[in-house]
């Protein structure tokens, strides 16, 4: 009926279906780890290409054995089903050691490969820095956070129920976070109220925020444009609109932008949860309870939200 | 139907008779027939299936569009909070611990659980805490809204200020499923250590009790450390205390290691019982014996063992540092270790098999394939920098949803058509059940698969708003989420039907082998009585022509002479 039957004289037409089926694999597996790279936003830190690299090699394998595993079901479903009154039963195979060995050992031994290999792709990384706990209340800034290969910081990112802040080594505050290409910079994350995250999907990187610690984090951006900065941790009512812009520019143009923006005068920053908690507030504070949210952080540049980002 | 030949004997029994007077009512009393029980449990599980299910959809319905305009985002947070703990506390769990009390007393010739009355008593705690929770909807300001994490400082908030409020009602009915968790883990354990038939070593056991056994041993470790956060949150939220307020000099990252610690392991106890149920379901429809079957019951406890060292790899990104990330990713991908031998062995049980595609496999190939999926994109959630960047993601609600419903709803399903002749008596409707399946499968794909490219692009999950990018996935998430809703419509119809006036139930309609399918359907209480069976095989022997029991006519005739 099928192909392989367990005789000693080799089955050349059960080895020829099978190299055919791994070949035809093999070539769909690389096609699915080329097209991954697509599924991203643009590369657009020096953490990027090692994310996606890593991302592309386990599609790979991982299309190589899902359309292994679901092209053997097809097999199955195409040759071997029952006829409508055909109540036999299949070969009674029980077991075979050898193959049950081989498929521990296989596994076994791809996961702990991809899994040496991811820990060297986070090694180069190098992104989280020291963690400092401080009490809620005292000034978390005058921790140091010091990452010594950081050409500019630190930043302090200050996270709030809803809205961002940044505050530059020059006393420089802005709503969207402006940053040089091609430098590492140094931040310092804070929050006072609540777990948020630090999330640039266009950066790869993500990192939480936690209220009572100070985290040292730093990243090299390399691609300039407007990047989306989303808050990734769930931090209540108007979380969702917890997002700013993260705008990467040359160095001179950075460097230009923090001598204006010392200049102007401080301001009521972006605020993107107020709109809808107004709203609410003018349909009679309909809808379960909520904290209201944080006022808007006092900023120099509030930054404009209508111009589209990139990413 | 009116009833005029029914043995006087039938009318006293403690379980469920098809068709007697006054049935019903069993399933309303505090019955301690562990079959009566496993139906309580599945029948509620069920309705709150489609309670959790309203709310997907209602959640799904606001993500059909990037703006929050169908509901306020407040009630929009309260809403998905809901739905995760509806379907896990009060779906899966129960329904799960449904499945282990028709089949572990049938399958092991127990005549009932070791501790009936515990047993009743943790399914009467069900309903309970389902009150307490379907309460908080009520309770001022809504009920919880931060997730089914709960993660402080954020679940500590409680604006309103008034001492009963919905994350308090939803902290205590968290307990109260973990005690009613704890009575079952308790009874489940015993009775499969205690009460197996003569001659039944645990290497002759059926898969489902191994997955079982091994489900419930990760209750007992981990549900402690689970109530105990639990306690610490309530205070902090109740009493002033500040074991994670960063105020008081807590911290709010420790109970992040509390809640992992079970709730990881958590998805196992899911998982298990159903890779039992497909261990169980594709050597009846393939007829073959399973393949493997000391290595798949080994794998069971290699995976408890496994769920207990893994919990921070849902910490990567909260500042966790490189070697304990490491550690853990090493650990999390050791897990596809032993699933893989699973899912390797019910491949293996296919091949040269002679497939019958009724409701119940195709449920289990749908569910398996889902499942190998999910598993694909687990060791890739795993791999400490990918994580860092799709976790807290679509991707991560799409990989626990192809998990969590793909796989082990599926499963459930599997499950529900292929026992439901053995315990009601009655056969189920073929054609329904298959046009279920279809609406489940198709929905379930376009529901979760979409939602990995959003993650992949960065949308964050427990979003109420998106940015216009993501619209398209979530457009066919949503179509896909409303189609599940449609798919409950066929299989309420033939549960409902076949349940009330399906044809008669054979005692072994399926030519299964096992102890279950020994008794008549639906077993009379007490299972096997006086007469327990005396085991001389390996379970699944399917065309090895040798018998499971001792004296294997005897038990066939008087199965089918009930």
């Amino acid at each position: 009926m099928t192909t392989t039957t367990p005789k000693k004289s080799p089955n050349i037409g059960a080895i020829v279906i099978i190299t055919i089926a791994i070949g035809l694999n093999l070539v769909i597996a690389k096609m699915m780890a080329n097209w991954s790279y697509s599924w991203f936003p643009p590369q657009a830190s020096s953490a990027a290409p090692y994310v996606d690299d890593l991302f592309a090699l386990e599609t790979g394998i991982g299309s190589f054995i899902f359309f292994g595993c679901t092209g053997f079901m097809g097999w199955v479903l195409l040759f071997n089903r029952a006829g409508k009154y055909d109540e036999s039963d299949g070969a009674p195979i029980e077991g075979n050691t050898k193959l049950e060995i081989t498929w521990t050992i296989i596994p076994l031994v791809t996961v702990f490969l991809i899994a040496t290999y991811s820990m060297n792709v986070n090694m180069k990384l190098q992104t989280l820095g020291p963690k400092h706990k401080y009490a809620i209340g005292t000034d978390p800034t005058v921790l140091i956070a010091k990452d010594p290969k950081a050409d500019v910081g630190p930043i302090d990112v200050i996270a709030r129920q809803w809205s961002w802040e940044f505050v530059y080594p020059n006393g420089v505050r802005s709503s969207e976070l402006h940053l040089p290409v091609d430098q590492r910079v140094n931040f310092r994350l804070i929050s006072e109220d609540v777990l948020h995250s630090f999330f640039v999907p266009a950066f790869r990187l993500k990192q939480d925020i936690i209220p009572g610690s100070i985290i040292s984090y730093s990243l090299t951006p390399t691609k300039e444009g407007r990047f989306r900065l989303r808050d990734a941790m769930f931090s209540g009512a108007y979380f969702s609109q917890n997002q700013t812009n993260v705008v990467v520019e040359s160095e001179a143009t950075y460097t230009n932008w923090l001598k204006t923006a010392a200049d102007q005068p401080l301001q009521p920053g972006l605020d993107p949860g107020r709109a809808l908690y107004d709203r609410r507030l003018a349909r009679g504070d309909k809808g379960w309870a909520t904290v209201p949210p944080a006022p808007p952080p006092q900023v120099n540049d509030p930054g404009d939200p209508s111009i589209p980002h990139d990413a | 139907m009116t009833i005029t030949n029914y043995d006087p004997r039938i009318l006293k029994a403690p379980h469920p008779v098809p068709g007697a007077p006054d049935n019903w009512k069993r399933f309303f009393s505090f019955n301690t027939d562990a079959k009566v029980i496993g139906i309580q449990y599945i029948v509620t599980s069920l309705f709150f299936l489609l309670v959790g299910g309203l709310l997907a959809m209602i959640v799904r319905g606001e993500l059909l569009t990037p703006p929050a305009d169908l509901v306020d985002p407040t009630v929009y947070n309260g809403l998905y909070t809901m739905h995760g703990t509806v379907m896990l506390f009060l779906f899966l769990f129960p329904i799960l611990n449904g499945f282990n009390n028709l089949l572990i007393p049938t399958m092991i010739g127990a005549p009932d659980m070791a501790f009936p009355k515990l047993n009743a008593a943790a399914f009467w705690l069900v309903p309970v805490f389902a009150t307490v929770l379907m309460g908080s909807f009520f309770a001022p300001g809504g009920p919880a809204s931060s997730g089914w994490w709960s993660y402080p400082p954020m679940s500590l908030q409680n604006p309103l200020g008034h001492f009963i409020n919905g994350q308090f009602l939803w902290i205590l009915a968290v307990a109260l499923s973990g005690i009613s968790s704890i009575m079952g883990a308790v009874n489940f354990v015993t009775t499969i250590i205690r009460m197996r038939a003569p001659g039944m070593g645990f290497f002759k056991m059926p898969i489902f009790i191994w997955t079982a056994w091994a489900a419930q041993t990760i209750q007992l470790i981990g549900l402690p450390p689970l109530t105990g956060g639990a306690v610490m949150l309530l205070f902090d939220l109740s009493f002033g205390t500040s074991f994670f307020r960063p105020e008081g000099g807590g911290d709010p990252v420790l109970f992040q290691h509390f809640f992992w610690f079970y709730s990881h392991p958590a998805v196992y106890v899911l998982v298990l019982p159903v890779f039992g149920i497909f261990s169980e379901l594709f050597p009846v429809y393939a007829r073959k014996p399973l393949f493997g079957y000391k290595f798949v019951a080994i794998a069971s406890f290699g995976i408890t063992f496994l769920s207990m060292i893994v919990w921070a790899h849902h910490m990567f990104y909260t500042g966790t540092p490189n070697w304990m990330r490491h550690i853990f990713m090493f650990t999390t991908m050791l897990i596809a270790v032993p699933t893989g031998v699973k899912v390797f062995a019910w491949l293996g049980t296919l091949w040269r098999g002679n497939l019958r595609l009724n409701t119940p496999m195709l449920f289990c190939l749908g569910g398996l394939f889902n499942f190998i999926f999910a598993g694909i994109t687990g060791v890739m959630l795993a791999t400490v920098p990918i994580d860092i960047h799709v976790g807290n993601t679509a991707f991560v609600v799409a990989h626990f949803h192809y998990v969590i419903f793909n796989t082990i709803g599926l499963g459930v399903f599997a499950g529900i058509y292929h026992w439901f002749p053995k315990f009601t008596g009655r056969m189920y409707y073929e054609g329904l059940g298959k046009v279920h399946f279809v609406l489940t499968f198709i929905g379930a794909t376009l529901n979760w698969l979409p939602l990995h490219w959003a993650g992949l692009l960065g949308m964050p999950r427990r979003v109420a708003s998106y940015d216009p990018e993501f619209a398209i996935w979530n457009v066919l998430g949503s179509i896909g989420a409303f189609m599940l809703g449609v798919a409950s419509i066929p299989f309420i119809l033939n549960m409902v039907s076949s349940w009330a006036r399906g044809p008669q139930a054979p005692p072994n309609p399926w030519r299964a082998i096992g102890l279950e399918w020994l008794l008549p359907s639906p077993p009379p209480a007490e299972n096997f009585q006086d007469d327990i069976p005396t085991v001389i095989n390996e379970p699944y022997g399917y065309g090895l022509g040798r018998p499971l029991v001792e004296d294997e006519e005897f038990y066939v005739r008087r199965s089918q002479e009930a």
